[in-house]
Parts: C-alpha cells; sequence; structure tokens
C-alpha cells in the first residue's frame, strides 16, 4: 500500500510542477498554443490513471496534460509538443490540446469539446470484440454532458454492455459560465446515467487514495462484468479556462467559493494525510520534489533545444499511405 | 469471371468480398439488417458474417461515426452507412474535426480508416432535406477523400479500394444508380482512388462528370455522334482528390470543357474543375467552359415544382451545340415512358 500512496504523490506533484513550470515559462512567447492548466485538478487524472491498467485506453480532451502524464505519457514530448517542436508528441501538429502516447495507450486528446468520448467507445467496442479485457476510459468534462454526443455514446455503451469507464470532471465552469447558467439546479448526472443503464456515483473527494480505491474498484467491475461504469467526479481549476494566469479578478467566480477549493487543494490534503500517517517523510517528499524538479528542468530544456518542424512538413500527413 | 449485376448487387459484393478477405472489416448502420437491407446492399451480410461484425445501430449518427474512428485506431475496418447522405450533417464533428484531421493532427502517429456511404436521393418528392448532393462540402475538407462512381464495376473495385484505404473515405451512391446494370468481375479488384476514367473517345468536347450524371452524358453523346459530334467523356469516380492530367490532355486535344454536376452549381466539384482548368489549360480552350448542375436552390418536393429541375441529356445536347455555335436545332425526343420523377418504370416509392 505505501508504494502506491507514494506513487499517487508523485504523480499529483509531477503534474502540478510541470503545469507550474508552463505558466512560469508562459511569458516568455514560446509556447505558442492554447493551453489548458490543470492545477487543481491533478488528483482525479493521477488516481483514475493509476487505478486502470497500462494497456488500458485512455482517451482525453482540451485540458489533458494531468492525464497524459498520469497515463505515464513521455514528458519531454509533451512539453516539447507544446513548445511546436519536431520532436513533440504529435511533432508539432497538435499542440496542447492533441496529446498522444501510443506506448502507454493514451490514444489521444482533442480539443472540441465532447469530440472524444465517442472515440473512447470505440475503442471499448474493440476491446470487446477482441476480448482482450482492456477497458476504454473516457475523461471528459460536465460541460460535454450537455451535448448530444454524450448521450448517444452513453446509450450505445449500456446497449451493448462495452467495458468503458467514463470518468466525468465536473469543475463548475465552461470557460467562464458558471452551471447555474447552463443546467437546471436538480438535475443529476447520476441519476440521467443509472437511469440510461450505465451505473454511476458522484464522488466529492479530494483524497488521490480514495479516488484511486473508489475507481479500482469500479475499473475492476467494468473488466469483470463488461459493462459501462460513469464517475462524476467534483473538482475545481485554479487558473483561467485558458491560459497561465490566475483569474480570479473577473470575479465569475466568489471568493468563498475560491477558498474552499484552495483550502482543500489535493496537494496539501493528500501530504498531510501521510505525514500524519507517518507513510513518508518531509526529506521523502522533498527527494521526491527534487527528482521531478530535475526531469521537469530537462523536459523544458529538451523542448527548447528541439528543432521547429519544417514548413515543408505542414504539407505532409494530410493523409496516411 | 464476369457476370453482369446491378450497381447495388456491385456494392453488396464489394461488402461481401471485402469481409471475407479481412475479419477486421465492420458494417454497422441504421436499417443495415433490415427487411430492405439498405436498397439490397447490404443483403446477406449478417447471415455469413454474424452480429458482431454486421449490425444495426441508434439513430446517433454523431456519435457513430466516432465509435467507428475508435474501433478504427484499434486497426478495424468501419464500414458505416446512411440510407440519405443529409443525416450525415448531424456527424460533421467527428468527421471533419476527427476522421479528416486524426492522422494530421497527431503528426502521423495514427490513422483512420472508415468508409462512410451515403446515399443521394432523386425523385418521389424527397425534397429539401432527403435529395442533397453534398459532395463538395465533403471535398472542401482536406483529409478527407470522397468516392463517386458511376458504373457497377466502378463501384465495386473503388469500394474495396476505399475500405482498405488508410483514411477516411466518404463513398456517395446515387439512388438513381442502384438499378443500373454492367459487368462486374466476380473476383476482387481494386480501382485507385483519385484517378479519373475517360469512358468515350472523342475529338469536338470534353465532358467530365460524375455519378449519374454521367449516365446523362453517355446518353447525349451517343445522340450527338449522329450528327457527327464526338463528344470525349470522362468520369470522375473520385471528386476529392482528382488527379487532372487525363482532363488537361483531353481539353489539349478538344478545346472545349463541359462539366457536368449531379448537385447546384455554386461552390460545386464542377465550379473547382472550371477553376483548375482556366488556372492551367486556359490558353488551349477555345470557348468559355461551361457548368450544368441544378440550379441554386434547395430542392422542392412537389411533382408540380421538381419537373424540368433535374438537367438531363437534352439538356446536354443543348449546352453542347451552344458551345460549338452550332445554330441548327437537332430534334432530340426523350422517349419517356415513364414520369420525370423516377428513373424507371418500376421505380416505386416511398424512398
Amino acid at each position: 500500500m505505501k508504494n502506491i500512496q507514494k506513487n499517487l504523490l508523485e504523480k499529483i506533484k509531477l503534474i502540478r510542477m510541470v503545469e507550474e513550470e508552463i505558466s512560469n515559462k508562459y511569458f516568455e512567447n514560446k509556447m505558442r498554443c492554447p493551453t489548458h492548466l490543470s492545477i487543481g485538478q491533478e488528483a482525479i487524472s493521477a488516481g483514475v490513471c493509476l487505478a486502470i491498467n497500462n494497456n488500458d485506453y485512455v482517451v482525453s480532451t482540451h485540458r489533458s496534460h494531468g492525464h497524459y502524464l498520469a497515463k505515464g505519457g513521455n514528458i519531454k514530448k509533451m512539453i516539447a509538443e507544446i513548445y511546436g517542436k519536431e520532436t513533440g508528441c504529435s511533432n508539432g501538429y497538435g499542440g496542447s490540446m492533441h496529446l498522444i502516447d501510443k506506448n502507454v495507450n493514451f490514444m489521444g486528446s482533442t480539443a472540441i469539446v465532447g469530440n472524444s468520448i465517442p472515440v473512447g467507445v470505440g475503442l471499448g467496442v474493440a476491446a470487446k470484440l477482441k476480448k482482450n479485457k482492456k477497458i476504454s476510459t473516457i475523461f471528459f468534462g460536465e460541460a460535454a454532458t450537455e451535448q448530444g454526443v454524450f448521450y448517444e455514446s452513453l446509450n450505445f455503451a449500456a446497449l451493448k454492455n462495452l467495458p468503458i469507464l467514463f470518468i466525468c470532471e465536473n469543475n463548475l465552469y465552461s470557460v467562464y459560465s458558471s452551471l447555474n447558467e447552463r443546467q437546471p439546479k436538480k438535475r443529476s448526472l447520476k441519476n440521467i446515467s443509472s437511469s440510461m443503464g450505465v451505473e454511476s456515483i458522484k464522488v466529492d473527494e479530494i483524497n488521490v487514495h480514495e479516488i484511486y480505491k473508489i475507481t479500482k474498484k469500479y475499473a475492476a467491475k467494468v473488466r469483470r462484468t463488461n459493462k459501462p461504469v460513469l464517475i462524476e467526479f467534483m473538482t475545481y481549476r485554479y487558473r483561467e479556462h485558458c491560459g497561465p494566469n490566475n483569474d480570479d479578478n473577473l470575479r465569475y467566480r466568489k471568493r468563498s467559493e475560491i477558498n474552499k477549493w484552495r483550502n482543500k487543494d489535493p496537494i496539501k490534503v493528500f501530504e498531510k494525510f501521510l505525514l500524519k500517517n507517518k507513510i513518508v517523510t518531509k526529506e521523502e517528499i522533498l527527494n521526491i520534489e527534487k527528482k521531478i524538479y530535475s526531469n521537469v528542468k530537462s523536459a523544458f530544456k529538451y523542448a527548447e533545444k528541439s528543432m521547429f518542424p519544417s514548413p515543408r512538413n505542414a504539407f505532409k500527413n494530410i493523409f496516411a499511405d | 469471371m464476369q457476370k453482369t449485376i446491378t450497381y447495388s448487387d456491385a456494392i453488396n459484393d464489394a461488402l461481401h468480398t471485402s469481409m471475407k478477405i479481412d475479419k477486421k472489416v465492420i458494417c454497422m448502420g441504421l436499417g443495415i439488417n433490415d427487411p430492405k437491407n439498405i436498397f439490397g446492399t447490404t443483403k446477406n451480410l449478417l447471415k455469413k458474417f454474424g452480429s458482431n461484425r454486421v449490425f444495426d445501430m441508434p439513430t446517433s449518427e454523431n456519435a457513430m461515426t466516432g465509435i467507428g474512428i475508435g474501433m478504427s485506431l484499434d486497426k478495424f475496418k468501419v464500414v458505416i452507412t446512411h440510407q440519405r447522405l443529409d443525416f450525415i450533417l448531424l456527424a460533421m464533428d467527428q468527421i471533419i474535426n476527427g476522421a479528416a484531421k486524426w492522422h494530421y493532427m497527431f503528426g502521423g502517429k495514427d490513422n483512420v480508416s472508415i468508409t462512410i456511404r451515403l446515399i443521394v436521393g432523386r425523385g418521389w418528392g424527397q425534397g429539401p432535406t432527403h435529395s442533397q448532393s453534398l459532395q463538395s462540402l465533403f471535398a472542401h475538407i482536406p483529409g478527407l477523400k470522397v468516392v463517386m462512381p458511376s458504373s457497377a464495376y466502378d463501384a465495386k473495385g473503388l469500394l474495396i479500394s476505399s475500405i482498405f484505404d488508410k483514411n477516411p473515405v466518404i463513398f456517395i451512391e446515387h439512388r438513381w444508380l442502384h438499378s443500373l446494370e454492367g459487368k462486374v468481375p466476380s473476383k476482387k479488384y481494386l480501382i485507385p482512388i483519385g484517378k479519373p476514367k475517360k469512358i468515350l473517345n472523342g475529338s469536338h468536347i470534353t465532358i467530365v462528370s460524375m455519378s449519374y450524371m454521367t449516365i446523362e452524358a453517355i446518353n447525349a453523346a451517343k445522340f450527338l455522334k449522329k450528327y457527327n459530334i464526338h463528344c470525349e467523356i470522362i468520369d470522375l469516380r473520385t471528386v476529392s482528390p482528382i488527379d487532372y492530367n487525363i482532363i488537361f490532355n483531353s481539353i489539349k486535344k478538344t478545346k472545349k470543357l463541359l462539366v457536368l454536376d449531379t448537385s447546384n452549381k455554386s461552390y460545386s466539384i464542377s465550379s473547382e474543375i472550371v477553376a483548375k482548368c482556366c488556372e492551367n489549360v486556359f490558353k488551349h480552350l477555345l470557348s468559355p467552359p461551361k457548368i450544368i448542375g441544378l440550379p441554386n436552390i434547395p430542392i422542392p418536393t412537389s411533382f408540380g415544382m421538381t419537373k424540368d429541375l433535374y438537367p438531363e441529356s437534352k439538356d446536354i445536347i443543348n449546352e453542347i451545340l451552344n458551345i460549338m455555335n452550332i445554330k441548327q436545332t437537332i430534334p432530340y425526343e426523350k422517349n419517356l415512358s415513364h414520369k420525370h420523377d423516377i428513373p424507371h418504370k418500376k421505380f416505386k416509392g416511398p424512398f
């Protein structure tokens, strides 16, 4: 158990430190693409991705750095991609919103809300037809549940009994638009999902280990029963919708709400929990940070040193031969 | 061995052939296993290949397209069929933001091998939203291939090529082609995507055509031959991409161009072809290139309003006389033993 807790700590710290570094360096104007940070939401990425198998499929959204890193995606290639370099995971064609690492079956993140949901369902169909015991994990935000394609996908997953884990990260906002503007007050994703035949739970939990345990239990169930499950996790992003800044000055979110979430920061909460239960020492945490810091530094160095793709490359890869 | 079969049987043959040679070929579509089997094109697939590989689907065009994309990422080759082209408009996000871009936006790390069969309706009051021929909409998007065969032979060879292509292919069938017969080899054969075919040699004018309009072009050319006017017909077969060499070479010979389109003329494949020809072989043209297609209006439903709406052989003949500056009128009488809104006597609605 100790091991998994350390892994979880390493993952949430890795995601946080990578994104803090992106935020710090964004002003150098070398990362020239829309970049959606998941600072504040790390526990879900880490808890979910460590609870599924290495060869399970994951698809994700515009806010995908956390999912990619948690699944084990190559950090150097991710940073290089955000820098638009030819060594990037998508060779510079995709940027922050189009990450892929097929070595760890991170099958792609796409930039249109809801777009990757049916793609993940298709991977679930493939797994079922191949009987390879893989499951497909689909990350999406709560705004995607306002789209038709989400219901179409849920319907098909239930109809065909597909091995799919739907992971909804509910961070309460679609850009600046709050839930009040977008969804009826009593709307319950859990009830909607259950009534469509997809077992569902809502989780308001910030401890990454708890998230891990819950996901582990349901991932096993999906694999065993070949039936989809939907988990809705409540969470909060600290930064602006897109970009490196804190935008609390815009006042679209209440100060009390921000404080409430900041006070249960997933990293602080988990560190406190680990120290209190003597699972790690302060020194061990420092060592973990040091190790991550050096990895992050070298990833940025790699990205900066890498070459831009040639303008000619824009004309390649339109069709596969 | 060769047999004479209908266009819809040739499609059926292509699906059977592809599913037989590769277990990864999957067919889905609303109604593909119903008693009508999409105008016969999917008959016996379920019986032969089972419900894992041949399945009906919910009326969820957008998600089902995405599901096809997801399956293809795990190396399946997915064929999705829609009874009408118009229905695929519900899936434009998955086609344009997904399938068309996947290979590109991930730097070539993956590819999407799906074929989307779409059927263009015509006649029997199909009307504004059941008879759109929107090939140029798809052809406008880099990353999509758009195929529109006009004969049974090409339909089989091009459908097999589409299914085994590593890229998304929009495969457009015209409802009025389904009952037309042609000679089709029994064995597997491929026709390359992107290559037009010269189907008639002639020296006076180049007709570039696609899908059902090629049938009208052949009729017109047969008639004009009696008057010593020799048309060269190039059937596009694929409307994107297009290998223009055969078209340019033909224009260099005939010096005249008429392009036929199954859709409305504005912003169309035909206007694109005229533009490309003007850019590249303008000096060889002795007269302005012309287009015959539908006017820029939605298709009305009423039997009354569709009369004389769709261009046919007679319009092609008149336009060619016009281009060739022949003042004499040629007495063309189309021997219509059936109403204008059906392709032949046996054709009955409601589809």
